[in-house]
C-alpha cells in the first residue's frame, strides 16, 4: 500500500498529502502503468510532487527507498562554470605554463572532476576539504579560499545510471535565480490597496444600486482608482564590498521602482550613521541628516536596508567607527533610532546565507534588527515581505 | 483511448504517461516548463487525437474566476429596460456562459485548456477549486445548477510566474516538461521540416545546444526558437558549413537569442576565444 514509501518521501521533506497518495493508488488500480519500476517512478512523481523544485528531493527519496542508498554525485555538484571562472581569475603566468603541460584548461578540468570522483571512493566515511591535496596539480591555485566540504555518502561504486539517479532537476532545487521578474513577483505581495485620486472608474455595483433606486433610470456612479498604498523607504549600502552585488541591487531597485508609487531611496556606506545621501556623485557635500529622514517620513513607511553588513564590528559598536568620517555616536545608536521610528523594517543581505556566520558584523546587525535580516534570494525576499506586512 | 506521438507532434514517454493518467483518472493536468516547449500545443494535439472539441481559456492578469463560469451583463439589461425591449423580463437573456460552462455542457467530452494560469491574480486558482473538483457550479441569478455531463479533460499551463496555492496543486497532476534531449529534438524537427537535409540538421542542432550550454545566458533558446531559426535557415538557403565556427558567427542568431545582453555575452565570449587562439 506504499505507506512506507510515502513516509520515506515525507522524511526527505516532501509535503505530499494523503489525498495525493490516494490518487497514486487510484492510478495504480486503474492500471495506467504496466508494472515497470520506471513507469512507477513517473506516475508517483506525477501524483505526489507538485513543484519542479521538489523533483530532486523526490529522486533522492525514491533512490533511498528502493535501494536504501543515498548517493550524491559530487563531481557534478560543483557547477563547472564556477570552477572555470575561479580558476581563470587566479592563474599566474607560472601556473599557466603548468596548465599547458597538463594539456590545457579543459583537460585539466576533466582530470579535476575525475580525481574528485575518485577521492569520494577512496575516502568513504570521512570528510575532506578540497584544496588540501598538497602535491596535486590542483592545489597550486588554491581552488577557492572558502573551500567546499564534501559529505561522504557510503563507498558505493557508481552503478549504471537510472532515471532517478541522473537527478536532472538538481539545478532547480537551489535558490531561484534572482532577476527583475522574480523580484517583482515577490514585491507584489507587498500590497495594500486604497482608493485615491480623481473619480474616474465606473462603480458598477453602486451604479446598479442607484439605478434600481431610481426605478430603472440609469444613474452612473464613479469611484476613485485603486492604488497600492504601501510606502517604502529603501536604504542602499554602496561601494566597497557591495560592488560584488551590483547586479542584484540593480534588479531589486528596478523592480521596486516599478512596483511602488511611493518609494524613496537613499544611500549609506557600510552601516547607517547620522547621515545618508541621495546622489552618489555628490555624496560628500549633499548629506541628509538622519533626523531629517525621521521627520520627513512617517512611521508607516516600510524601511528596507540593503547591504552586505560586512565590516569590522567596531564600525557598528564604537563612536568614530565609520571608515569615511568621524561619527559622534556609534552606528548601533543611529540604527536603533531609525528602527524605533519606523514600525516595520527589514535588512536584505545579498551575501549568500551560508557565509553569514563568518562575519561577526552580520551577527551583530542581525541582533540589532531583531532577527529581521534576510538573504537577498527569492525565498529571503518573500520572508522579508511577510514580516513587513 | 490512449494519447501518443502524432504525425506532427512528438511527445516524450513521461509526458505521454502523465496525459494518459490524467485522462483516465479525470484529474486536471498542470504543465510547467520553459517557455516554448509545447505546453499549449499539447492540449491542441490531445484534442485532435481524441477528436474532441478544444475549449481554450486564455488567462490574463485581469481574468477573474467568475468569468470562466458566467457573466451577468447588467449594463445591457439596464439599457434594454430603458429602451423598452421585451427581452428584459427574462434574466437568462443576460447570462453569458463562460468557458467552464461551455465545457460542462458539451455533448462530447471536451479538452479544456486553461492557458497560463499564473498570469492571473494570486487568488484566481483558489476561486476555481470547487468548480474543478466537483465540476459543477450554481448560477445565482437564475437559480440553476450547472453540472458537467462528463468531466472535461482539463489541461492547465503555467510559466511559473506565481506560486500556485497548495490546495489547488493537490487537486492536479503535475508534470514539468523537460527540455528534449538531442534525439527527441531531432525527431521534433523532422516532424516540422521533413525535407531538411540531414547534414544541415546535425550542424544546426550541435550549434543550438552549444548556445544553450553557454553559462549565465538569460533566456535559453527553446524548441520554438529552434524551429523558427531552422525555418529561416531553410528560407535563406544557408549551407551547412556556414554553421561551423564560433557561436557569435552563426547566421541569423537573432532568432535564437531574444535578449540583448545574451547577444553581447555570446559576442564577448567569441572575442575572448579569438584572442586566446
Amino acid at each position: 500500500m506504499l505507506v512506507e514509501f510515502f513516509f520515506c518521501l515525507r522524511k526527505h521533506g516532501l509535503k505530499s498529502s494523503i489525498s495525493e497518495l490516494l490518487d497514486l493508488l487510484a492510478a495504480l488500480e486503474q492500471e495506467v502503468i504496466s508494472g515497470q519500476v520506471e513507469q512507477f517512478y513517473h506516475i508517483a512523481k506525477l501524483t505526489l510532487v507538485k513543484d519542479e523544485s521538489q523533483y530532486d528531493r523526490f529522486d533522492r527519496a525514491f533512490a533511498d527507498y528502493f535501494e536504501g542508498v543515498e548517493e550524491v554525485d559530487l563531481a557534478q555538484k560543483i557547477p563547472s562554470d564556477w570552477l572555470e571562472r575561479s580558476i581563470q581569475r587566479q592563474l599566474s603566468d607560472e601556473e599557466k605554463a603548468q596548465l599547458q603541460r597538463h594539456g590545457g584548461l579543459k583537460e585539466l578540468l576533466d582530470a579535476f572532476a575525475e580525481r574528485l570522483a575518485e577521492q569520494q571512493k577512496r575516502h568513504a566515511g570521512g570528510n575532506k576539504w578540497i584544496g588540501t591535496g598538497g602535491s596535486s596539480a590542483f592545489g597550486a591555485y588554491g581552488y577557492h579560499p572558502e573551500g567546499i566540504r564534501i559529505g561522504q555518502h557510503g563507498s558505493n561504486q557508481r552503478r549504471a545510471v537510472k532515471v532517478w539517479d541522473q537527478r536532472e532537476y538538481r539545478d532547480l532545487d537551489s535558490d531561484e535565480v534572482i532577476n527583475h521578474r522574480t523580484i517583482q513577483m515577490a514585491l507584489r505581495s507587498l500590497r495594500r490597496f486604497a482608493r485615491s485620486g480623481a473619480e474616474l472608474e465606473l462603480d458598477l455595483a453602486e451604479t446598479i444600486r442607484a439605478t434600481s433606486a431610481k426605478a430603472g433610470w440609469l444613474d452612473l456612479q464613479w469611484q476613485r482608482e485603486r492604488h497600492n498604498a504601501i510606502k517604502v523607504l529603501i536604504l542602499f549600502d554602496v561601494g566597497g564590498s557591495m560592488d560584488d552585488y551590483i547586479y542584484e541591487c540593480q534588479q531589486l531597485f528596478a523592480a521596486a521602482r516599478s512596483e511602488f508609487k511611493q518609494l524613496e531611496f537613499f544611500y549609506f556606506h557600510n552601516c547607517l550613521y547620522e547621515q545618508v545621501w541621495k546622489h552618489n556623485s555628490r555624496r560628500f557635500n549633499e548629506k541628509i541628516p538622519l533626523a531629517e529622514l525621521i521627520n520627513r517620513f512617517g512611521r508607516d513607511y516600510k524601511l528596507i536596508f540593503v547591504g552586505d553588513a560586512t565590516m569590522g564590528p567596531y564600525e557598528i559598536t564604537h563612536p568614530g567607527g565609520s571608515v569615511e568620517h568621524w561619527n559622534e555616536q556609534p552606528a548601533i545608536t543611529t540604527m536603533q533610532r531609525a528602527l524605533n521610528h519606523f514600525s516595520k523594517s527589514v535588512w536584505l543581505n545579498p551575501q549568500p546565507f551560508e557565509r553569514w556566520h563568518w562575519h561577526p558584523s552580520i551577527g551583530l546587525l542581525q541582533e540589532i534588527m531583531g532577527g529581521r535580516m534576510y538573504p537577498l534570494s527569492i525565498d529571503g525576499l518573500n520572508r522579508a515581505i511577510r514580516s513587513l506586512l | 483511448m490512449s494519447f501518443s506521438s502524432t504525425s506532427n507532434y512528438i511527445v516524450a514517454p513521461a509526458l505521454q504517461l502523465a496525459v494518459n493518467a490524467a485522462v483516465t483518472l479525470q484529474k486536471p493536468l498542470l504543465l510547467k516548463g520553459e517557455p516554448g516547449t509545447g505546453k499549449t500545443r499539447l492540449a491542441e494535439e490531445l484534442a485532435e487525437s481524441l477528436q474532441a472539441p478544444l475549449i481554450r481559456w486564455q488567462i490574463k492578469s485581469t481574468s477573474k474566476a467568475q468569468q470562466g463560469l458566467y457573466e451577468y451583463d447588467a449594463v445591457s439589461r439596464l439599457r434594454d429596460s430603458q429602451l423598452g425591449s421585451d427581452k428584459v423580463h427574462d434574466i437568462s437573456n443576460y447570462i453569458r456562459p463562460g468557458k467552464l460552462w461551455q465545457a460542462f455542457t458539451q455533448a462530447q467530452r471536451p479538452v479544456l485548456l486553461i492557458d497560463e494560469i499564473d498570469k492571473a491574480d494570486i487568488e484566481f486558482p483558489n476561486d476555481l477549486l470547487h468548480e474543478l473538483d466537483q465540476m459543477e457550479f450554481h448560477v445565482y441569478e437564475t437559480g440553476e445548477q450547472i453540472k458537467a455531463q462528463q468531466r472535461p479533460i482539463v489541461i492547465i499551463t503555467s510559466n511559473n510566474e506565481k506560486e500556485l496555492p497548495d490546495a489547488f496543486l493537490r487537486r492536479c497532476f503535475f508534470h514539468y516538461i523537460q527540455f528534449p534531449d538531442p534525439n527527441t529534438l531531432a525527431q521534433i524537427v523532422q516532424v516540422h521540416y521533413p525535407n531538411i537535409k540531414q547534414r544541415l540538421l546535425d550542424k544546426a542542432l550541435t550549434a543550438f545546444f552549444a548556445v544553450r550550454d553557454i553559462p549565465n545566458i538569460k533566456k535559453k533558446p527553446s524548441t520554438s526558437e529552434l524551429l523558427d531559426w531552422l525555418k529561416l535557415l531553410l528560407v535563406e538557403d544557408i549551407e551547412p558549413q556556414q554553421l561551423d565556427g564560433p557561436n557569435a558567427s552563426l547566421p541569423l542568431l537573432g532568432a535564437l537569442l531574444k535578449n540583448e545582453q545574451d547577444t553581447q555575452l555570446v559576442e564577448k565570449l567569441a572575442f575572448i576565444s579569438r584572442r586566446r587562439d
